[in-house]
């Protein structure tokens, strides 16, 4: 059914017809309207059975996650940003243990200095705690990937995060095709775990290892992960006979197949890359997209065969390994591993920072011309930062830079910071 | 439900005494029928207290709901000694997540069994005191908040035994630990510090709170099923002596815990809804220093460089404890 919907309540409508058993929650933004949701129905009776428990923190959602879905129960959370940061002992246990938890993140800037406003640096400082990581372009696929989620999850006893771009998504109200509970029924059958805490065969989880099994352990997880590089697509093409859309899948290429130049990226941003490779197309130049769903597993081979006739690879990441460089780029450079491509990183939209298409199509301009440097950030404000630099030079006592670069902000610009 | 205290005086002590009691009044663990929870061949020190107030305690759980117990553990000594790889001591099912969230982890499990409509299973969480009094703290504050249907054993044994004998915030004053040395004027830790666990549990207006100690058994064992006799959080503070941690023998184990009592330097008494509804009475009143001086974590107040200043400040803490919950038999505080 087509409705104008928030993406929060759309992704909550998605999450209700999953029939979660536990859902709990610790409100961040701008992860909220999701829960809030979740809560309404469970109050109202209208999503049974189902326990929502309202925690003390975000630690302590991922705990009851955890505790629900060893007892068997379909378990579900959502959380952000710092909030993902501070339940990340659970999330890595969760991983360990091997239980099936779906969590949608709505993707926020990490403090400090604090920042609510969207971009990758949370969904990546877990890249390597053995969950499933998804990336939604729209408001139709975050809802609809949440559906995908329970059902590779349990199929495999791995949680899957459904990664979500914060306000930009969550807080959009858009037209979106709510599937049916008939069809959720069909796609996703009832949860049957492969360990759990039953009376009648008591088991002991979360055992210590040692040396002596630690890394089979480990390779195993992998290898599930390995498996979800097989599901995904799979998963994906059945939901698409159903329904006839195309959410999910490991990756989703446009107009490259004769594209010399080739920018990647993951999450919402991709529609705003699209109009300006539209545009640059409508030029005559030979630029395509390839935008990854599925971060972890990391489709190396997908990718591979996605770029293999670019000449040029830009890679516009929402977050960055500060010290390092990009975080999607060095998996991309490792996918595509010869060294004729030419490999650029764009840092941008961190804390928010608006992606204009304008703004994307001079880094088009630039990489046409090979101009591009391996390592840009998007619409820097190169005079801020070196007038900073000059007060750290002048004085010990600079202050925090935050603050410094608000005030110079309004000094050069009050309405801008206003 | 009543009850009445049996004074073994043949013994002289309320540690043994099975075959003088009716069967019916015989602890579950003097039954060849019990559960067996956490079964021998586990890697616990000798004179463990944890191991064996686990046992006890995860027993009586078992045969007050019919073997229907699913058990969660925090990191600590009972998680690493029960289950070193490949081998297990649990013949309940059992699930350890981390260190600081065994409360929320067993919120969720009897949320699932509430979803599931399965009542009559429960859950038993436990965990050391850092488990509980530090790192757990605010899982279980949430916890006993929600008044979620667990109930959350702590066995004290007053520091970080498994890490190596670190101060916890359970830790008593003047005690030597790794972190609290008996060095410099004031040695040992620091006095007027620590958290009260039992009455914070009680602050929360949760059905029932209990301290217990592995020197009454039979107290222990009551407790727990009184425990079961009720929905929603309960809590039960268990002190096990560590001989490792406290530098004791081995074979005074339950002697430590009872002189612990007796001293009134560990209240033990139940409460339901935030009251205190009984006390365990001091039978023979010892001085605090019969107690501290069979602990080395406590040797530096006696000794060639004596401090019966400490132990002076030791003795008004148990005095303390004495007045608050009464503690001393009726007819004793009528005759002091």
């Amino acid at each position: 059914m087509l409705r104008q919907i928030e993406g929060s309540k759309a992704i909550a409508e998605t999450v209700a017809l999953c029939r979660p058993e536990v859902v709990c929650a610790y409100p961040i933004s701008p992860q909220t309207h999701i829960i809030e949701a979740v809560g309404a129905m469970v109050k109202a009776g209208t999503l049974a059975p189902c326990e929502f428990i309202n925690v003390e923190s975000e630690f302590a959602a991922m705990s009851v996650a955890i505790g629900a879905s060893a007892t068997g129960a379909r378990a579900y959370t959502a959380t952000a940003s710092q909030g993902l940061l501070f339940m990340m002992e659970a999330v890595y246990n969760a991983a360990g243990l091997g239980l099936p938890i779906v969590m949608t993140l709505a993707n926020r800037a990490i403090g400090a200095p604090i920042n609510i406003w969207n971009d990758h640096s949370d969904a990546m400082a877990v890249r390597d705690s053995g969950w499933i990581q998804l990336f939604a372009e729209t408001n139709q696929e975050a809802s609809d990937l949440h559906v995908q989620a329970f059902r590779l999850a349990e199929e495999l006893s791995v949680p899957v995060m459904v990664c979500v771009d914060g306000f930009i998504l969550t807080h959009a109200v858009e037209g979106v095709d709510l599937l049916d509970q008939s069809f959720v029924d069909s796609f996703l059958p009832p949860y049957e775990p492969r360990q759990m805490l039953d009376t009648k065969a008591p088991v002991s989880i979360g055992a210590m290892v040692g040396p002596e099994a630690f890394e089979e352990v480990r390779y195993l997880a992998h290898l599930r992960q390995l498996d979800a590089l097989e599901r995904i697509p799979e998963i994906a093409r059945e939901f698409f006979e159903s329904t006839g859309r195309e959410s999910g899948g490991l990756v989703r290429p446009y107009r490259t197949e004769d594209a010399e130049t080739v920018v990647v990226a993951m999450g919402s941003v991709l529609g705003t890359i699209k109009d300006a490779v539209d545009a640059r197309r409508d030029l005559g130049e030979r630029v395509g997209v390839l935008g990854v769903t599925s971060f972890r597993p990391f489709p190396s081979d997908a990718v591979r065969d996605a770029l293999a006739h670019a000449r040029q690879v830009v890679v516009i990441e929402k977050a960055f390994s500060i010290g390092a460089g990009g975080v999607l780029s060095t998996d991309i450079a490792i996918a595509i591993h010869h060294e004729q491509t030419l490999l650029r990183t764009v840092v941008a939209g961190l804390g928010g920072r608006a992606i204009t298409q304008r703004s994307l199509e001079k880094v088009l301009d630039h990489a046409s011309r090979d101009e591009l440097a391996a390592l840009t950030f998007l619409d820097l404000d190169q005079g801020a930062v070196d007038r900073e630099r000059a007060r750290m030079h002048a004085t010990r006592r600079s202050g925090p830079s935050a603050e410094n670069l608000l005030r110079d902000r309004s000094a050069v610009s009050p309405r801008a910071h206003a | 439900m009543t009850s009445q205290r049996v004074h073994f005086y043949q013994v002289g002590s309320f540690a043994v005494g099975n075959r003088l009691l009716d069967e019916d009044e015989r602890t579950v663990q003097a039954h060849s029928d019990r559960t067996n929870s956490i079964d021998s061949g586990h890697r616990a020190c000798q004179g463990c207290g944890e191991a064996l107030g686990a046992r006890y305690a995860l027993d009586a759980a078992m045969r007050a709901t019919n073997g229907q117990i699913v058990a969660v553990n925090a990191t600590g000594c009972l998680e690493v000694f029960s289950t070193p790889y490949p081998e297990t001591s649990w013949r309940i099912p059992w699930l350890h997540s981390l260190f600081g969230n065994a409360p929320a982890v067993a919120t969720g499990v009897a949320a699932a069994l509430r979803a599931k409509g399965q009542k009559d299973v429960r859950v038993v969480a436990q965990a050391g005191d850092g488990g509980t009094v530090d790192i757990g703290f605010g899982c279980l504050s949430g916890m006993f908040e929600r008044n979620d249907d667990v109930l959350f054993i702590c066995y004290d044994n007053e520091g970080y035994m498994n890490t190596g004998v670190q101060r916890s915030a359970a830790t008593p004053p003047a005690a030597r630990t790794a972190t609290t040395e008996a060095v410099g004027p004031e040695p040992g830790n620091t006095f007027g510090q620590g958290k009260d666990l039992p009455r914070i549990a009680m602050a929360h207006n949760i059905p029932y709170v209990a301290t217990a100690t592995v020197a009454d058994l039979h107290d222990l064992e009551r407790k727990v099923e009184r425990a079961m006799e009720f929905r929603g959080a309960r809590y039960l503070h268990i002190l096990v002596p560590c001989p490792l941690g406290w530098g004791s023998a081995s074979a005074e184990t339950i002697l430590i815990a009872r002189l612990a009592q007796e001293s009134g330097m560990f209240p033990v008494f139940e409460a339901e809804h935030g009251v205190v509804t009984s006390v365990s009475h001091i039978r023979r009143p010892v001085p605090v220093e019969q107690y501290l001086s069979r602990q080395r974590r406590f040797a530096h107040l006696f000794g060639a460089n004596p401090r019966p200043d400490i132990v002076a400040h030791l003795q008004s803490m148990a005095e303390e404890n004495i007045a608050r919950y009464g503690l001393l038999q009726p007819e004793m505080e009528r005759s002091s």
